[in-house]
């Protein structure tokens, strides 16, 4: 299956797929509108250490410990991809308290997500990879 | 073709069918339900009760879930084990077969016995979905709730129903809230923030006698109440086990295959006693990721496999009004303590050079690197506590772990 992955010696560490991401989800049309003076929830985070930055998202682990792990049934594996049934989480954080890449994270109504691959928002692929300008972010098969 | 049969339909039971289907989609799987419902998401009642959730969006799997996986789903109440004659009768009489056997009968409230007790007209537990169904009936906006238990499943419940009645009093004979995963000090951040929300706590104390409205209290006092909630705690449901020769002490003995001392018995979940591995030692370790892991373990070997399970701690992630915290591992007195309070309170507890607990309150992002670390007993030679107790971050780990972590396929 195809993933995201991060090659950390080409970040720059500019921050723009946090940027691209949350705009890919926010449903929007207007970056503008959807970005501009509000709190964002990408679901890419980019982290630091000594000067070496890198993007860190949902590996879409093969038997992942979230999808064993949700007190209410509400993430499943569909066709690889995981995803995390919004409608049915009730914010509770137990995948945020297991995921050992810290991919998860409460959104801005409080319910858990995490990365989904761009799948089934208007971008339709990773929208953290197409807008990267160093190729440090891609999605492949490995 | 073999014949499998589990006893109990909550996440146990669940991972069992999984982990069965995951090596045999031919053989029958029986499963046996006391309580008359789909396999719902338990945790979720104080949930049901906020609004946050209602019956259809509790399910733990869909509706077609025993129909998928060729399960025939028995309502009654298991009362006999025979692990001789490899049969369960219910208490209706009904007698089932079975090759291999799991008990997921998980726990159940334990009840002190309080003096006129039975004089309490609307008294409740909180465990199952029908005890939160007939809570909720109860309930009026003028109601005044005595919860007797400050732990987990009282505090849930006090969240659950507090936009709902008139006054909430917590007690508990411990001397904080949420003793079982939080130290002191952290117990009395979360409970000051539970009393802003109006809670009311009496802790080192506890009722010890009631009549009808009234609760006599150790210290001397007296609490009128309407409605009276009891979450002392909970026992492991084993004496099926017990009955069918199962070694039992506080749960039923497991060993890393969730085999029980009687071959062909499997037992996983609240009902069971494995292996804390954050402390190396015998425990009941009674949470959902638990449950539905060594279920899954247990339904895999039952279906022939023989795959050990390891790695499991106790943790907890758990929120009340919006103030969430998360804890996981053991928190030994000697560990080596390294402690932010930034923003919240952030503990982690270093012994023999591992992480081996912490406790998280405020800002729980991320709180999984850290449970990782626990679960893994990855060395922290080389790491920044400073950099690590203030944000978990995968920078903890060496460049080229982390490299191996993010580029392949796990």
């Amino acid at each position: 299956m195809k993933r995201v992955y991060v090659n950390e010696e080409w970040c720059l560490g500019c921050h723009l797929c946090e940027y691209n991401c949350a705009f890919a989800n926010s449903g929007l049309e207007d970056m503008v509108k959807a970005l501009k003076g509000k709190p964002i929830f990408p679901r890419v985070h980019i982290e630091e250490d000594s000067g070496i930055t890198y993007a860190v998202s949902c590996r879409h682990c093969t038997d992942p410990l979230c999808v064993k792990s949700c007190i209410a049934g509400a993430i499943s594996i569909d066709d690889g991809v995981v995803r995390i049934d919004r409608n049915k989480c009730v914010g509770c954080l137990t995948c945020v308290l297991v995921c050992p890449y810290g991919a998860v994270a409460p959104g801005p109504e409080g319910a858990a997500q995490k990365c989904e691959l761009c799948m089934r928002n208007s971008c339709g692929e990773p929208a953290c990879v197409t807008g990267c300008p160093n190729n440090a972010i891609v999605y492949e098969e490995r | 073709m073999s014949e499998y049969l589990i006893i109990g339909n909550g996440t146990a039971a669940v991972g069992c069918i999984e982990g069965i289907r995951s090596r045999d989609s031919e053989s029958s799987i029986t499963v046996i339900s006391a309580e008359e419902h789909h396999v719902y998401s338990r945790p979720l009642i104080s949930y049901y009760l906020e609004g946050k959730t209602d019956l259809e969006r509790m399910l733990y799997r869909p509706r077609d879930f025993y129909e998928k996986n060729g399960v025939r789903l028995v309502f009654g109440r298991a009362v006999k084990l025979d692990a001789k004659k490899r049969t369960v009768t219910l208490a209706d009489k009904q007698r089932l077969s079975f090759d291999r056997l799991c008990i997921c009968t998980g726990s159940s409230p334990f009840v002190p016995p309080f003096d006129g007790l039975e004089t309490v007209e609307k008294r409740f537990s909180f465990m199952t979905l029908d005890d939160s169904l007939a809570l909720e009936k109860a309930l009026s906006p003028e109601s005044r709730v005595l919860i007797v238990g400050a732990g987990l499943i009282g505090l849930k419940c006090a969240e659950g129903i507090a936009g709902r009645v008139g006054s909430i009093t917590v007690c508990d004979l411990a001397d904080r809230v949420l003793s079982s995963i939080l130290d002191s000090e952290c117990a009395a951040v979360m409970q000051a923030h539970l009393e802003k929300q109006g809670i009311g706590f009496m802790l080192g104390d506890t009722a010890v006698r009631f009549d009808k409205n009234t609760a006599y209290m150790k210290s001397g006092a007296e609490v009128g109440f309407d409605i009276l909630v009891l979450a002392v705690g909970v026992r492991a449901e084993t004496s099926l086990a017990a009955q069918a020769g199962c070694e039992v002490n506080r749960g039923i003995l497991i060993d890393d295959k969730m085999q029980t001392t009687v071959p062909g018995i499997f037992a996983a979940g609240d009902c069971s006693e494995g292996f804390d591995s954050s402390t190396g030692s015998r425990r009941v370790l009674a949470i959902l990721p638990n449950a539905y892991m060594q279920g899954r373990n247990a339904g895999m070997n039952m279906a022939g496999g023989d795959s050990a399970l390891e790695g499991l701690i106790p943790m907890n992630s758990i929120g009340f009004f919006g103030l969430h915290c998360a804890t996981a591992g053991a928190y030994p007195e000697d560990a080596e303590v390294f402690e932010d309070r930034t923003e919240g309170i952030r503990r982690l507890y270093v012994k023999d050079g591992i992480l081996c607990g912490f406790i998280v309150i405020g800002d729980v992002n991320k709180a999984g690197i850290y449970t990782s670390l626990i679960r893994e007993k990855t060395p922290l030679d080389d790491a920044d506590m400073d950099k690590l107790k203030k944000f978990p971050s995968l920078a903890v780990f060496l460049p080229e772990t982390r490299r191996k972590k993010l580029g392949g396929v796990v």
